[in-house]
């Protein structure tokens, strides 16, 4: 059981568990600032460039 | 036909047809750069997921809430792209090997079989004898997902001018007129190099993920469905950009084997 969740979360949230939780909270965020009555689909454009560039700056990094 | 017949046709004709080509993007990316049997193997389940969901709900197929479908399906794909991209972007740019994943592969696939056990599921992007769970479950969600925006497109205009019959065959012949379309690019797509191929993969993967996410969530894009047309090159050449900053940093610390700055994707 143990092996099967981790199956899953290797295959939908990889090695970079940040960029995936950055795609849950970006989308949070469209949502709620739609709800509020702001024009948001611009944020989770933003928000991938930002996600990708601290993914790889991070590989760079190491 | 009267002038109403002809223009329920001729819309649902080119809704279906911008569906079917957003689901035959995804299903040539995995099939090309993964494997086309799992890939055709998805093909056919979402077909299948997708015929029992209208055959049981029938016309209140239009009361599943797309929204949540979008989030979901928009979320997994822009994850599972965003991981592609950095890939071919880390490989690009000379930081990663280009062939990295077939030592992956023979691993995986040996301790799959020390496991005793297939290798379903395997995050290999090599092509494997065994099912290709990347492919297949990629190629699965984008027919099911857009198999029911053309499902809803058949009901609502359908119903609206009280000829379902016509809406669906207006349907059935765009989904037929793009299939063939892409049986006629599938060749000529094969013979573009693996590592490009992969890079146009995440690039795709990001940008429909990108834009179902932020639908699910309640944001209405620019000019609808041609915001596509702006968000895949955005995206493309914003990750061009990344790959030749990465390159400069590999050059500055002299890491070996980084391709040419003209043979980047």
């Amino acid at each position: 059981m143990k092996r099967a969740l981790l199956a899953i979360w290797d295959f939908i949230v990889g090695d970079d568990w940040v960029t995936a939780a950055g795609v849950v909270v970006a989308g949070a965020a469209t949502a709620a600032l739609q709800s509020a009555g702001v024009v948001a689909w611009w944020l989770i454009p933003v928000a991938v460039a930002l996600l990708l560039t601290r993914s790889l700056a991070r590989h760079r990094g190491s | 036909m009267s002038g109403s017949q002809s223009a329920l046709a001729v819309s649902v004709f080119l809704a279906c047809t911008v569906e079917a080509v957003e689901a035959l993007t995804i299903v040539l990316a995995v099939g090309t750069t993964r494997s086309w049997r799992s890939a055709l193997y998805g093909v056919g389940a979402g077909v299948l997921a997708l015929a029992v969901v209208v055959a049981a709900l029938g016309p209140a197929v239009s009361s599943i809430p797309i929204g949540a479908l979008r989030v979901s399906v928009g979320g997994l794909l822009l994850v599972f792209g965003l991981q592609w991209l950095r890939k071919a972007i880390l490989r690009a740019s000379g930081l990663k090997a280009l062939h990295d994943e077939e030592a992956i592969f023979a691993r995986e696939a040996e301790l799959a079989r020390s496991a005793g056990a297939g290798a379903p599921g395997s995050r290999s992007e090599s092509p494997s004898p065994s099912l290709d769970g990347y492919a297949f479950t990629i190629a699965f969600k984008g027919v099911l997902l857009e198999g029911l925006e053309v499902a809803f497109i058949v009901l609502t205009f359908g119903t609206n001018q009280h000829d379902v019959g016509l809406a669906a065959a207006a349907a059935a012949a765009a989904v037929i007129v793009v299939v063939v379309a892409g049986v006629a690019v599938r060749a000529p797509l094969a013979r573009v190099p693996e590592n490009t191929m992969k890079f146009v993969v995440g690039v795709l993967l990001s940008s429909f993920g990108t834009f179902w996410l932020a639908e699910g969530a309640g944001a209405h894009w620019p000019g609808g469905d041609a915001s596509l047309l702006a968000l895949i090159p955005g995206i493309g050449l914003f990750a061009i950009a990344l790959v030749a900053w990465l390159r400069g940093s590999a050059a500055a610390v002299g890491v070996p084997g980084a391709p040419p700055l003209e043979r980047l994707p």
